[in-house]
C-alpha cells in the first residue's frame, strides 16, 4: 500500500487516480486502504469514502473470480437486455451488483459499452458475447466454468 | 525523433509519402471496439503471420485502422488501394483473401456486401449504400490510419492546421474563423464554439485550461470513442489550436472509464505528439507552450456535465454547481476554462485548414457542418454515420441504415440519449439539425439515434430512460433527486398494469417541476423522454392505464405466453428450455404453459422453430381469456 501511494503526489487532486490504482491492484477498496489514503493525503476518511462511493468504478467488497457484465445501454435494452439480465440473475442466484457466496461470480451491469451492433451483449472476463438471447445464458456460464476447469487441469 | 518545426514537418511529410508506395497493396483491418468484439485482433494476427509465412511483406502491407463505422458487418477488411470491401470476415477466409485478392487482385463475391434489394454484390467500400450517402469529413481518415502510428496521420496532412494556426494566424483570427464557420458544440448543447472561445480568451487570467469532454455517457452513443480510438491525433491537433487561440497552457482529456482502448490509444498519441514537438514547450519552434493529460473517469454519468467534470478532475465527487460563474470565467481550479466535446475538437483542424467558408457550405442555415450519429437499435445497418446537418431522418434510417430489422414496422427514433426524446413516424421527413430537434421536443445531444419498432413499448422506453437518469442523479438538488424517483415509480407502476387515473397529470406536473427547478442539465432535460412519449404516444399510456394492455407485447406484467394447440407439434424443445419447468406435455402431444409458474422469460418463444411458431404473446382481453381458461381447467381437476 505504501509503495503504491508513493507513486502519487500527496495532493488531494490525486485521490481518484489513487483509488483507480488501489481498485486495480487489490480488486476493491478495503477499510485499511481508506485509512492509509486519508493519512497520505491528509484528508478525512469520510472524504475518501464519500468520493469512492460516488463513482461506480470503485467497490468496497472484493469481486468474484469471474465477472459477468451485461450491457444495459439503450440499443441493448430495446433488443431485450433486461430479460437476459434476469436470466443471468436467476441462474447465478444473485442480483446485479452482487457476488456469489463462493466468490466465484460477480454479476454487473454497465450503461453502455458502445458495441451496439452486437446487442444484447454479455461480457465474461473481458470476452464479448454478442446477440445474446435467454437461451444462450446457460452456455455462457458453463463455458466460464469449463475454462476454469481446464486451467486447473493444466 | 527530433522535434519538428513547420519546415521540418513538411519535409517529414514528404519523406513519409515518398517512402510509401501508393500502389502497394494494403490490407486494412478495422480495429474499432465493435470489430474487436467480433475478434478482429485474432484476424489481424493471422493475417500478419500468414503474410510473413508466405514471404509477401514486400508486396503487401497490413494495417489495423480506426473504426470504419459499419459495425453491423464486422469484422471489416478493406483491401487498398482498390478499396475492396469485405465484411463479416472469418479466420477461414484469410488465406483466400491473401492469395486471391491481395495477390491475384481477384474479388471474392461471398465476402462482399450484398444489396439484397437490388440483388447485387458491391465491391468498393464507398459504393456500399451505408457509406454512399454519408459525408465523412471527420471520419474519413479513420479507415486509413493506424491510430498507434503518428506517421499515418502526418501522411494524411496531419498537424498541418497547427502549423498554419501558429505561424500564419493570430489567436483572434482563429477565433474569428471558428465563429464564421458556424460550428456549434457537438456535446449536446449546441453552443457556438467560436463564441465560447472568445469569452474564455477575454477572461483575465495568466492561467487557463482547456478540456476535451470524452465522458461519453449517453447509452447507445459511441462516436466520440471511435474518434478517440481511431484518430486521436485529430483531437489533439484541435486542442492545440484551441489552446493557442484561447491562451491556455494546459489541457485535459477526460475519458470515460468504460473505454480502455481509447485511453490506451490517446495516451500513446500524446507521447508521440510530445516526441515530435507538437506538445510541450515551444511547439513547432514557436513561443507557445502547451501540454495535455488524460484523466480517466470513474463511472458517473453526471460527470459529463461540465461543472461536474471539473469537480471530478479536482479529485472530488462529480457534483455540478450553479452557473454563472461559467467555466469561461471560473472553471478548473477557479481558472478560466474552455470545455468542448471530442467531435467539436475534431472539427477544428478541418476548419483552420480549409477555411470557414468551405465549412459553412455544409449543413443548414443554423447548424453547419456534419454530425456523426450512432445509428443503433432495430435497424439493419447498425453503425456510425456521418451526414451533413439537415439530412432527413428517413434518409438516415432507410437509405443509410437500410430500414428496420426483420421487416418490422418503424415506431420511433430516440435522439439525444436520456436528455432527448422519441420522435414518431410522421417526423421521418424532418430535416435534422439542432433547432428542428429542439422544436420537436428532443435534442441533438451527442448523436445517439436509437431506432425502435412495433415491438418496443414507448412507456417502457420512457421508464428505461427515467430509471437511468434517476440512478445517475447525483442527488445534490431536490427536484432531480426526488422528482425523477417519483416519475420512475409512476412509470413502473404503469408498465406493471397498476397505473391509475391521474397518473398522466402527475407525470406532466412532475416533469415541469424537474425541468424548471433542477440545478444542472441532467435534471433539466431528464423529463424529455417522458414528455415526448406523452406528446406523441399518448395512446400507449392510455391503454396501459385503462385497459392494462401493452400492444407492443413488451411489458412482462401485461402479457402471457401461450402455446397455440393447433400449431404445436410436441417437439419438446420449449419444455426442455423452460428454466422453471412451467411447460408440460409429452412428445408429439400439445404442450401447455402453466401461467402460475411461468416467469415470462420468453425462452419458449425463442426456441420454437420458425416453421412451427406455436408460441404467441397475448395482452389485454386475450391475456385474460387465457388465464380464465387455465383457472377453469385447474378448478375442474
Amino acid at each position: 500500500m505504501v509503495g503504491l501511494l508513493k507513486k502519487f503526489k500527496p495532493e488531494k487532486k490525486e485521490l481518484i487516480h489513487i483509488l483507480h490504482s488501489v481498485q486495480e491492484e487489490q480488486g476493491y477498496i478495503s477499510s485499511e486502504a481508506i485509512y492509509e489514503i486519508s493519512k497520505y493525503l491528509n484528508i478525512s476518511e469520510g472524504e475518501v469514502y464519500g468520493v469512492l462511493t460516488f463513482y461506480n468504478a470503485f467497490t468496497l467488497e472484493p469481486r468474484g473470480k469471474h465477472t459477468i457484465t451485461i450491457c444495459m445501454g439503450t440499443a441493448c435494452h430495446v433488443r431485450g437486455a433486461p430479460s437476459v439480465l434476469d436470466e443471468f440473475s436467476r441462474r447465478l442466484n444473485i442480483q446485479p451488483g452482487q457476488t456469489t457466496e463462493d466468490k466465484y461470480f460477480t454479476l454487473e451491469t454497465v450503461n453502455c459499452v458502445g458495441a451496439c451492433a452486437l446487442g444484447p451483449i454479455a461480457i465474461t472476463d473481458g470476452h464479448y458475447h454478442g446477440h445474446v438471447s435467454i437461451k444462450d445464458v446457460k452456455k455462457i456460464i458453463d463455458d466460464v466454468n469449463k475454462e476454469e476447469e481446464n486451467k486447473n487441469k493444466e | 525523433m527530433m522535434k519538428v518545426d513547420p519546415e521540418k514537418l513538411e519535409k517529414l511529410r514528404a519523406q513519409i509519402t515518398a517512402s510509401r508506395n501508393k500502389k502497394k497493396t494494403c490490407i486494412t483491418i478495422c480495429g474499432g471496439t465493435g470489430c474487436h468484439a467480433y475478434g478482429c485482433e485474432e484476424i489481424a494476427e493471422i493475417f500478419k503471420d500468414e503474410i510473413k509465412k508466405q514471404k509477401l511483406e514486400d508486396k503487401i502491407d497490413i494495417r489495423v485502422t480506426g473504426c470504419h463505422g459499419f459495425c453491423e458487418r464486422g469484422p471489416i477488411v478493406v483491401i487498398q488501394p482498390e478499396g475492396i470491401f469485405y465484411q463479416r470476415v472469418k479466420k477461414e477466409d484469410i488465406r483466400e483473401i491473401i492469395s486471391k485478392t491481395a495477390v491475384g487482385k481477384e474479388v471474392i463475391p461471398r465476402l462482399l456486401y450484398e444489396d439484397t434489394q437490388k440483388g447485387v454484390h458491391i465491391e468498393k467500400e464507398r459504393e456500399v449504400p451505408f457509406y454512399k450517402k454519408q459525408k465523412r469529413i471527420i471520419f474519413e481518415r479513420n479507415g486509413f490510419i493506424d491510430p498507434t502510428d503518428i506517421n499515418d496521420y502526418i501522411a494524411l496532412d496531419g498537424y498541418k492546421a497547427v502549423s498554419k494556426a501558429l505561424f500564419e494566424m493570430t489567436p483572434k483570427e482563429i477565433i474569428s474563423e471558428v465563429k464564421k464557420s458556424g460550428l456549434r458544440g457537438r456535446g449536446g448543447g449546441g453552443f457556438p464554439t467560436g463564441k465560447k472561445w472568445e469569452i474564455c480568451r477575454g477572461s483575465d487570467s495568466n492561467e487557463k485550461y482547456i478540456i476535451c469532454n470524452a465522458d461519453e455517457g449517453d447509452p447507445g452513443a459511441y462516436m466520440d470513442r471511435s474518434l478517440l480510438e481511431g484518430n486521436p491525433h485529430s483531437i489533439i491537433e484541435g486542442m492545440i489550436i484551441g489552446a493557442y487561440a484561447i491562451g491556455a497552457s494546459k489541457g485535459y482529456i477526460y475519458v470515460r472509464l468504460e473505454y480502455p482502448l481509447a485511453v490506451k490509444n490517446v495516451t500513446l498519441a500524446l507521447e508521440k505528439a510530445r516526441e515530435y514537438g507538437f506538445l510541450g514547450e515551444s511547439i513547432l519552434g514557436s513561443d507557445f507552450d502547451f501540454d495535455i493529460s488524460v484523466f480517466k473517469g470513474a463511472g458517473a454519468f453526471v460527470s459529463g456535465e461540465e461543472t461536474s467534470l471539473m469537480a471530478s478532475i479536482e479529485g472530488r465527487r462529480a457534483f455540478p454547481r450553479q452557473r454563472p460563474p461559467y467555466p469561461a470565467d471560473k472553471g478548473l481550479w477557479g481558472k478560466p476554462t474552455n470545455i468542448n466535446n471530442v467531435e467539436t475538437w475534431a472539427n477544428i483542424p478541418l476548419i483552420v485548414e480549409n477555411g470557414a467558408q468551405w465549412y459553412s457550405r455544409i449543413g443548414t442555415e443554423t447548424s453547419k457542418g456534419t454530425k456523426i450519429f450512432s445509428l443503433v437499435g432495430k435497424i439493419n445497418n447498425t453503425g456510425l454515420v456521418e451526414v451533413p446537418m439537415g439530412m432527413t431522418l428517413r434518409e438516415i434510417i432507410y437509405d443509410i441504415g437500410g430500414g428496420i430489422k426483420d421487416g418490422k414496422k418503424f415506431k420511433a427514433v430516440q435522439t439525444g440519449g436520456p436528455s432527448g426524446g422519441c420522435l414518431p413516424a410522421d417526423m421521418l421527413d424532418q430535416p435534422i439539425d439542432f433547432d428542428t430537434l429542439t422544436r420537436a421536443g428532443s435534442i441533438m445531444g451527442s448523436g445517439g439515434m436509437i431506432v425502435m419498432d412495433e415491438d418496443n413499448c414507448m412507456v417502457d422506453v420512457a421508464r428505461y430512460f427515467l430509471k437511468f437518469t434517476q440512478e445517475e442523479s447525483c442527488g445534490k438538488c431536490v427536484p432531480c433527486r426526488i422528482g425523477t424517483k417519483e416519475m420512475v415509480e409512476i412509470l413502473t407502476r404503469i408498465t406493471e398494469g397498476k397505473g391509475e387515473k391521474g397518473d398522466i397529470k402527475k407525470l406532466n406536473d412532475l416533469a415541469e417541476t424537474v425541468q424548471n427547478a433542477s440545478l444542472c442539465g441532467l435534471g433539466q432535460t431528464a423529463p424529455n423522454p417522458v414528455l415526448t412519449t406523452l406528446r406523441y404516444f399518448m395512446d400507449e399510456y392510455k391503454e396501459h392505464i385503462e385497459e392494462k394492455k401493452c400492444s407492443a407485447l413488451s411489458c412482462k406484467e401485461l402479457i402471457v405466453y401461450y402455446i397455440e394447440p393447433e400449431k404445436c407439434v410436441g417437439c419438446l424443445l420449449c419444455k426442455k428450455n423452460c428454466p422453471v419447468n412451467a411447460i408440460s406435455g409429452e412428445r408429439k402431444q400439445v404442450h401447455v404453459i402453466d401461467q402460475d409458474v411461468c416467469i415470462k422469460c420468453g425462452a419458449c418463444l425463442d426456441v420454437c422453430p420458425p416453421k412451427v411458431s406455436a408460441v404467441s404473446k397475448y395482452t389485454g382481453k386475450g391475456k385474460e381469456k387465457i388465464l380464465e381458461q387455465q383457472n377453469k381447467k385447474k378448478t375442474k381437476k
